[in-house]
């Protein structure tokens, strides 16, 4: 479990990752050497899993589609669910999976250059892998939020007086 | 059409803020820190709750007092909080924002001649309401030095026998300051051996920094002695929602609603909705608002200190008071022209008072990109001053 500091200084780094120990230090008034060594550890730890920006890819014009797939799984004896979403998981266009309750077992978030790409993928890699057993393709139209973000537009901009009380 | 105007109106003198705001309008792509309100947006479920009460039609007067059920939400918040009890029927009244409830108090407490003591520097609508009540007002001058804390010392030399209230606003706007319980007994014993009347403004009680803020109301014999007033602008992020309230002794509450019924009749009731769902479900979006406070906070003096200003740690609120002295400029002359050469817009120290004179106000509730742009450039402004004084 995180204690206090630790959950202070890591939810900091989540929410922007180019702070540097120093920043961090001024920001948190941690040491920097405490964070330093956080941080070290964390890494190690796989606490911290990597380092990346979030992209808008809509904004760039560049053409991208992704999708929900909805996958039923034949659980396997010893292995349950995990030895095919270990399989899963390497292929490089499934950019997220999960495991599910419900109607169904397996979420995969795909992506694509093309919906024709996203196609084919389901159609040649993914359902014919033993165990599946059906899959249910949803296209992603508009992202509007990701990972807390909101990305459409700045509803909210503020309009405060320049100087009050 | 002056000559219409009340002589007690026509002398009160304008808001050093005021005058500052006129010149900073004239002017493009400034970066202010001279707001005095958060930069966050009234959490979601808050905002969704008026909404909703709009579609249901709620859209009538409630009583004078605010929505019973806002006024019981309230007496348990202070109770589990501030360690504070007050019967919801009769000791709470829901004002237009905490700024009504301040004027009610002046208003409802004051006669002509009265003495009222205001914190030196302090929140500049005090004086003016106790001189629009017809009281004069003494000012008690608070110091860097002792964290700009009020001392009985300070109390004892301008205190007068008309005295009648005196005015604790802690945290304290402009300086951040806080008082803690060691330092509200002696002024209790104060008040008790003057038979003053305290008119607490809490409104920033829930942004400190370092330990639980302590309500001089909840101090031992000070209860009946105070009127406590605070609102939702600050902690929730609603000032443009205005409601505030006041909680006291009945017989007080009672004066102060017979002002409010004829001159307000009421706060809007989607405020006073929207603030009941703050009370019930806002509290984590509270906390991460402090939160975010609390870094630029650090940030903030951080950047002064490397400046080479003396900067008072602030333990509330949202603003940090450097002490700009050592430019020997003015407060005034030096939020002008820094205004002028760098275009970052912060708030003369003396527009809250004489005791401000030497510092500026810099409110810290802007992104952290904001606040380190304004930084680099006061940086600038600094270097150049400084460097000035050496060269002569």
């Amino acid at each position: 479990m995180l204690n206090e500091e630790e959950h202070r200084l890591l939810k900091l780094i989540a929410e922007d990752c180019r702070l540097t120990p120093d920043e961090l230090s001024v920001q948190t008034g941690l040491t920097t050497d405490y964070i330093r060594e956080r941080i070290i550890n964390w890494e190690k730890e796989k606490v911290i899993v990597c380092y990346q920006p979030m992209i808008n890819w809509s904004r760039t014009g560049e053409e991208k589609v992704s999708a929900l797939i909805e996958v039923r799984v034949l659980p396997q004896r010893g292995y349950g669910f995990d030895k095919i979403a270990k399989r899963l998981q390497k292929f490089p266009e499934i950019k997220a999976l999960f495991l599910m309750s419900g109607g169904y077992d397996l979420s995969l978030l795909i992506e694509g250059k093309t919906m024709q790409d996203v196609a084919l993928f389901v159609a040649e890699k993914l359902a014919p892998l033993e165990h599946i057993q059906s899959t249910a393709t949803h296209f992603v139209l508009r992202r509007y939020k990701q990972d807390g973000v909101e990305l459409l537009g700045q509803e909210e901009t503020l309009q405060r007086l320049m100087v009050s009380p | 059409m002056n000559r219409y105007l009340a002589a007690h109106v026509a002398g009160l003198p304008p808001s050093g803020i005021r005058k500052f705001f006129d010149l900073v309008a004239t002017m493009k792509d400034v970066i202010s820190l001279g707001v005095g309100e958060p930069d966050f947006v009234t959490p979601w479920a808050v905002r969704e709750s008026g909404i909703f009460s709009l579609e249901e039609g709620q859209t009538m007067y409630t009583s004078n007092a605010g929505l019973l059920e806002l006024r019981e939400e309230l007496s348990h918040h202070l109770s589990v909080t501030l360690g504070l009890s007050y019967n919801p029927s009769n000791e709470i009244l829901i004002t237009a924002g905490a700024s009504e409830a301040v004027d009610l108090v002046m208003r409802a407490v004051l006669n002509p001649g009265d003495v009222v003591l205001v914190p030196d520097p302090s929140y500049v609508s005090y004086a003016p309401c106790a001189i629009l009540a017809g009281a004069s007002v003494r000012y008690v001058p608070t110091h860097a030095k002792e964290d700009f804390r009020l001392r009985v010392e300070d109390l004892n030399r301008v205190v007068t026998p008309k005295a009648k209230v005196l005015v604790l606003s802690y945290p304290n706007n402009p300086t951040g300051a806080i008082m803690r319980r060691e330092d509200l007994i002696p002024i209790a014993d104060f008040v008790a051996k003057h038979d003053l009347l305290v008119l607490a403004d809490d409104i920033y009680s829930d942004l400190t920094y370092d330990g639980r803020h302590v309500s001089f109301a909840s101090l031992p014999g000070m209860r009946d002695r105070t009127l406590f007033v605070s609102g939702f602008s600050k902690s929730y992020a609603m000032t443009g929602w205005r409601i505030g309230y006041v909680a006291g002794h009945p017989g007080l509450i009672e004066g102060l609603t017979r002002i409010h019924q004829y001159t307000m009749l009421c706060a809007p009731i989607m405020g006073q909705i929207a603030a009941l769902e703050a009370l019930r479900s806002a509290t984590e979006a509270k906390n991460d608002m402090v939160t975010a406070y609390d870094r630029r906070r650090r940030l903030m003096v951080h950047g002064f200190r490397q400046m080479g200003l003396d900067c008072f740690e602030p333990l509330g609120a949202f603003y940090v008071f450097p002490d700009i002295s050592k430019t020997h400029l003015s407060s005034e002359t030096f939020a002008e022209e820094l205004l002028k050469e760098e275009k970052v817009a912060v708030v003369p120290g003396t527009a809250f008072g004489p005791s401000g004179e030497g510092y500026i106000r810099c409110s810290y509730a802007y992104s952290t990109e904001q606040l380190q742009e304004a930084l680099k450039r006061i940086t600038r402004f600094v270097e150049r001053r400084l460097s000035k004084q050496n060269n002569q």
